[in-house]
């Protein structure tokens, strides 16, 4: 079987990076061209009317939708039977050139600096920098990479809570993170709101960043349960009165993406994220033939990823 | 009439130039939809430690050929040629800087403030209003293609080697560049202060069933009108 060649990684990278800064993925847009048509609140209205004029610029231009062009970052799915020139190292080499080139070609703003001396590389390159995560998917050669650009100063809270909480205290805290970040629109809403439920903490808030990241605006939890407390929140949010920059307004929630993981008895870690009005993801899949695949869903979330059994 | 709900707000389009008067700064009213044209500079945490905290001087001629300041880093990259790309500009949080504003309006000169998502009444009243300056909030957020497509060119920048390119001085000569809105005005009154009055005015009703966790956070914020910032 053939195996993936790094540099077609490193290509595709450096386009996901550019569509991922200039194109606003279609699910979003729908998403929010709906909001605004419910939208009650007069200057709430004109920021989404604004928005859909800026992603249109963004696209004709081709120049990023916003400055804040937030952390690069990966998500990477390996088919079983994928095999990469190089190893996982040559890709993960692949996806650090991509970046520092895409950094200075787009232009996207070099964002990442040393947490204590502050000095920027200029490349978004550094420390664990890009975050790569992977996954793994049965009976495939391809290499799923998606890219997110997402800001990070606001929106976002961990909390734990406790069995006796149930969905009350979920529903409690979801109105806590947004009220407190939508004023002055601090989270860049209405966003797509990641609800990460259960797990150890770490995982909480890794299954809530990828809800909100990697998720479709339209799509489901396949568990009834999560199902239903996804419409339940959106409509709770919507109902806050915060619209978009924290003006009076219904638009304060594009979708709700909850995931769940296996939790210890005694707890219930709940994370909340949210994806801002500049949602940001690209997603392509090479395949060992050469070819590569764009597309708007990044998939990330497959029955194997969500799998329960021993098996 | 008096601007006391956000229902009164017009947002009237007006546009500003640069260096802008004091007389176009007092007629601004909370929700006007501005826009500028002339120049402004960038400016943020990076530039306020140099200038503010530690004394260093201000680019020769900044102060006259803007009163602009605006809260922002530039997706901008240094060409192989050495000419710059600015392709989108956006705000950034304000209510960070509000300690450095009193010295840097005394600096700087600057009359005006374009970033994200405003400071407080109480900010402006202490910090803006005893140098006649204003705040204008970006629109979104995230209008960065909008923004920067009404970039003409790259005046100057400053400091890039010391503070890399998010934190540099940018000097941009902008062509009718918005919206933007008015948050802090003249008087130092606040937009989102009206705004967030009616929304408190609702969240009893929104928290009515839902019953506060088993265990509480230290320090948390339990009085829900309150701001975080």
């Amino acid at each position: 079987m053939g195996r993936i060649p790094a540099t077609l990684i490193e290509e595709t990278a450096r386009e996901l990076m550019a569509r991922a800064a200039i194109d606003i993925p279609p699910d979003y847009r729908e998403g929010i061209v709906r909001a605004r048509e419910r939208e009650t609140g007069r200057l709430s209205r004109f920021v989404l009317t604004e928005m859909l004029a800026n992603w249109e610029i963004a696209t004709a231009d081709r120049r990023p939708m916003c400055a804040d062009t937030g952390l690069p970052r990966y998500y990477v799915k390996l088919g079983n039977e994928a095999a990469v020139e190089g190893g996982l190292v040559a890709l993960e080499r692949a996806l650090r050139r991509a970046t520092a080139e895409a950094t200075a070609a787009i232009p996207l703003r070099p964002n990442r600096v040393h947490p204590l001396t502050r000095a920027d590389p200029n490349t978004n390159v550094g420390v664990h920098a890009p975050e790569i995560a992977y996954s793994v998917e049965p009976g495939a050669d391809w290499i799923d990479v998606t890219t997110v650009h997402k800001g990070g100063l606001f929106g976002t809270d961990w909390r734990m809570l406790f069995p006796g909480d149930g969905v009350a205290g979920i529903k409690r805290f979801f109105v806590d993170t947004l009220v407190e970040g939508g004023k002055r629109g601090l989270a860049c809403q209405p966003a797509i709101v990641g609800v990460g439920v259960g797990g150890a903490k770490d995982t909480c808030m890794r299954l809530g960043k990828e809800a909100a990241c990697l998720r479709v605006v339209g799509s489901k939890n396949p568990d009834p349960a999560a199902a239903a407390l996804e419409e339940e929140l959106t409509a709770l949010g919507n109902g806050i009165g915060i619209g978009a920059m924290g003006f009076a307004g219904t638009a304060m929630v594009v979708a709700t993406h909850v995931e769940l993981a296996h939790t210890h008895t005694g707890g219930m870690p709940v994370a909340i994220h949210q994806f801002c009005l500049s949602s940001r993801r690209a997603t392509g899949r090479i395949h060992p033939d050469g070819r590569v695949e764009h597309r708007a869903d990044p998939v990330w979330f497959t029955d194997y990823y969500r799998r329960s059994g021993i098996e | 009439m008096a601007i006391e709900r956000l229902d009164d707000v017009r947002m009237d389009t007006v546009h500003l130039t640069t260096p802008v008067p004091a007389r176009d700064l007092r007629r601004l009213k909370l929700g006007d939809v501005v826009y500028i044209s002339g120049v402004l500079y960038t400016a943020r945490e990076g530039v306020y430690r140099r200038v503010v905290d530690k004394g260093l001087p201000l680019p020769p001629g900044l102060a006259d050929l803007s009163n602009v300041n605006f809260h922002c880093s530039p997706a901008a990259s240094v060409r192989p040629d050495g000419s710059y790309a600015v392709e989108a500009v956006t705000a950034t949080a304000s209510f960070r800087f509000g300690r450095s504003m009193a010295a840097w309006f005394e600096r700087s000169g600057a009359k005006v403030i374009v970033g994200k998502a405003g400071l407080t009444e109480r900010a402006y009243r202490e910090w803006f209003v005893p140098h006649g300056a204003v705040y204008l909030t970006t629109v979104g957020y995230g209008l960065g293609a909008t923004y920067g497509r009404s970039i003409r060119r790259v005046l100057g920048v400053h400091w890039l080697a010391e503070l890399g390119i998010a934190q540099a001085l940018w000097v941009l000569e902008v062509d009718r560049i918005g919206p933007f809105l008015v948050e802090g005005d003249a008087d130092g009154r606040s937009l989102f202060a009206l705004a967030n009055r009616e929304i408190n005015a609702r969240l009893a009703e929104v928290y009515k069933s839902l019953p506060p966790p088993a265990l509480g956070r230290f320090g948390e914020v339990i009085v829900r009108t309150d701001e975080v910032v």
